[in-house]
């Protein structure tokens, strides 16, 4: 049993409660309650028109919902009123920084059901455009991270190297990034003459493009601090969102639709990788892009130099009707993966599009990766994820 | 700027005034679709350079704004943001649409969605046509702005009064007459803003 406590004690152990008490009431009154912060629909780092409404907690994100809906232009029912070749017109539009790649998997579902295969040159043709309009998305996606963590200087670098590379698409197609340019049985027209020599100065100049950024972004501490183990995305909890493309493959998966469900394009035909990083966090994410970036420019070289002399149409009847049936082509985009799904009846256009897109299944992750997160690294979760607004919401 | 309103400025006055701010106008960034690619590449790019004309392109809130580009397509539950964020920007503000989609619906003519041009939530000045216009285009009609913002009259504008700006400049204010809608190619100009 324990002597009664002396008076000095008394004291000391009064003091300490009325301490703690000070300190709960103090707590209280600092106590920060939920405070809700809208984030768009109009803001820079939004890419366009999301909203995301989030729950803070002082500093803390508790939780992010993301709003969409601003863009809904109403693709899937606009198509179902279009003939097919000016369904590619409308749907170049989705994806708006690689508008070339949105038309071919539409036209390889058409082509599927009409049973007519491109000629190998217009196949070549098809995959150099595609990674070009690939080259032309991710390399503003390079410098725009830079503008997400507040370096400004990136991004011209980004605007002026992308030019050369539109240039490109343009004179092939005529367009800057619309072109409307892939028809069902092939391509529109040739490629110019003098144009491979061209690109293929433009592709060393855009792997330049790749070392800068390497050296003035990702060399950079500031840029490293913001986003190394910044919004990380395990594999498992990735696939289970249905990600696909670079974020994926950020989260250490090794999937990539080019290699591993080659819908007829003639990415089989050179010598090119894969890239992942097993990290799953921001910088992981541009990681990849700018390796992919890097391969890109590879994979055109490769092509560039061995095109196939031959026809770039196939014989396709002048009015384009497609026999009834159902056809999935998805194709693996600068974004992820994009899929066609296309019902006919036998009608001049298409009876029922569905459109996959993939920034539609990547920002399905916001609310989970944003939990416990803080403010200033929701805009670096958001610009490392790499979501077109016009993606999202069709 | 309570004289303005009020007298009757001289013309070396109001023209200077006019000067100066045509060529100082901040521009709100409000990238909406895929015409924001192309401001961006008009506004960020080193090889179209907004800002040798004299445009500042980065404030950042309306309120702080003189121009905003409507830079993409309009969509119905869009349509009051862009009438609020427009409420917000001090007199006198501008408005460029840019693209067709803004302008009246563009290849969405027929869909569910999309508002057939931003001129039925606010007054437009100037038309950029295309989809996407190239960044020169939207360029001219930057230009093409300032010209209109040259022969303007100060006094009305203040007073918040329809502005009627005449087609061809008067002789004495020294700004070269503006090209006709007909003769220019990438640009129209149109006069129906409402302060």
């Amino acid at each position: 049993m324990s002597p009664p406590p002396t008076a000095s004690a008394l004291r000391e152990q009064q003091a300490y409660v009325a301490a703690q008490a000070a300190d709960a009431r103090v707590n209280v009154e600092l106590d920060t309650g939920d405070m809700t912060l809208n984030i768009g629909p109009q803001h820079p780092a939004t890419h366009g028109t999301l909203r995301i409404a989030c729950q803070l907690d002082g500093e803390q994100v508790i939780s992010a919902e993301p709003l969409m809906g601003y863009m809904h232009r109403g693709y899937e029912k606009l198509c179902e009123v279009r003939t097919y070749p000016q369904c590619t017109t409308l749907i170049n539009r989705i994806d708006w920084l690689g508008s070339f790649a949105n038309e071919v998997p539409f036209i390889l579902a058409a082509e599927q059901l009409m049973g007519v295969e491109a000629p190998p040159r217009a196949q070549w043709i098809r995959t150099i455009l595609f990674e070009l309009s690939r080259i032309a998305n991710v390399s503003l996606f390079l410098g725009d991270m830079g503008v997400q963590v507040g370096a400004l200087t990136p991004v011209f670098f980004a605007f002026r190297d992308r030019e050369r590379v539109l240039n490109q698409i343009e004179e092939v197609t005529g367009g800057r990034f619309h072109p409307n340019f892939d028809r069902i049985g092939g391509l529109k027209d040739d490629i110019p003459r003098g144009w491979i020599a061209e690109t293929h100065a433009v592709m060393a100049k855009m792997r330049g493009f790749c070392d800068e950024m390497e050296d003035l972004l990702m060399g950079n501490e500031i840029f490293q601090t913001r986003c190394r183990s910044v919004g990380v995305i395990p594999g498992d909890v990735a696939l289970s969102y249905g990600l696909s493309g670079a974020n994926l493959r950020a989260s250490g998966v090794d999937w990539d639709l080019r290699r591993d469900a080659n819908p007829g394009l003639a990415w089989d035909q050179v010598d090119w990788r894969v890239w992942t990083h097993p990290d799953g966090d921001s910088f992981a994410r541009y990681w990849v892009r700018l390796q992919e970036t890097r391969e890109a420019t590879k994979i055109v070289d490769q092509l560039l130099d061995g095109i196939p002399s031959g026809p770039i149409m196939a014989k396709v009847p002048r009015i384009i009707k497609v026999p009834a049936g159902e056809a999935y082509v998805s194709t693996e985009n600068p974004l992820g993966e994009m899929g066609y799904y296309v019902v006919s009846k036998g009608g001049l256009g298409p009876f029922r599009v569905k459109i996959r897109t993939p920034s539609f299944s990547n920002i399905s992750v916001v609310p989970w990766v944003m939990r416990g997160t803080y403010v200033p690294d929701i805009i670096t979760i958001l610009g490392s994820l790499y979501f077109i607004l016009g993606d999202i919401d069709r | 700027m309570a004289l303005v309103d009020k007298v009757k400025l001289p013309k070396p006055l109001s023209w200077l005034l006019n000067f100066g701010r045509a060529r100082s106008l901040w521009v709100y960034q409000w990238g909406l679709a895929c015409c924001a690619i192309e401001m961006g590449a008009a506004f960020g790019s080193p090889r179209y350079d907004v800002m040798r004309l004299g445009v500042i392109p980065f404030p950042a809130s309306p309120r702080q704004a003189d121009l905003v580009v409507i830079s993409g397509t309009v969509t119905d539950k869009m349509a009051p943001v862009i009438r609020r964020l427009y409420e917000q920007m001090p007199e006198p503000k501008y408005v460029i649409s840019m693209g067709s989609c803004a302008n009246c619906g563009g290849p969405y003519w027929d869909s569910y969605s999309v508002t057939k041009g931003v001129d039925q939530v606010i007054p437009v000045d100037v038309y950029v046509p295309g989809c996407p216009p190239r960044p020169e285009a939207l360029l001219e009609g930057i230009v093409l702005l300032q010209e209109r913002i040259q022969r303007e009259d100060m006094q009305e504008r203040w007073r918040g009064e329809p502005i009627v700006v005449p087609t061809s400049a008067p002789s004495s204010t020294r700004v070269p007459a503006p090209p006709g809608a007909s003769s220019t190619a990438s640009a129209v100009s149109a006069g129906s803003a409402q302060a």
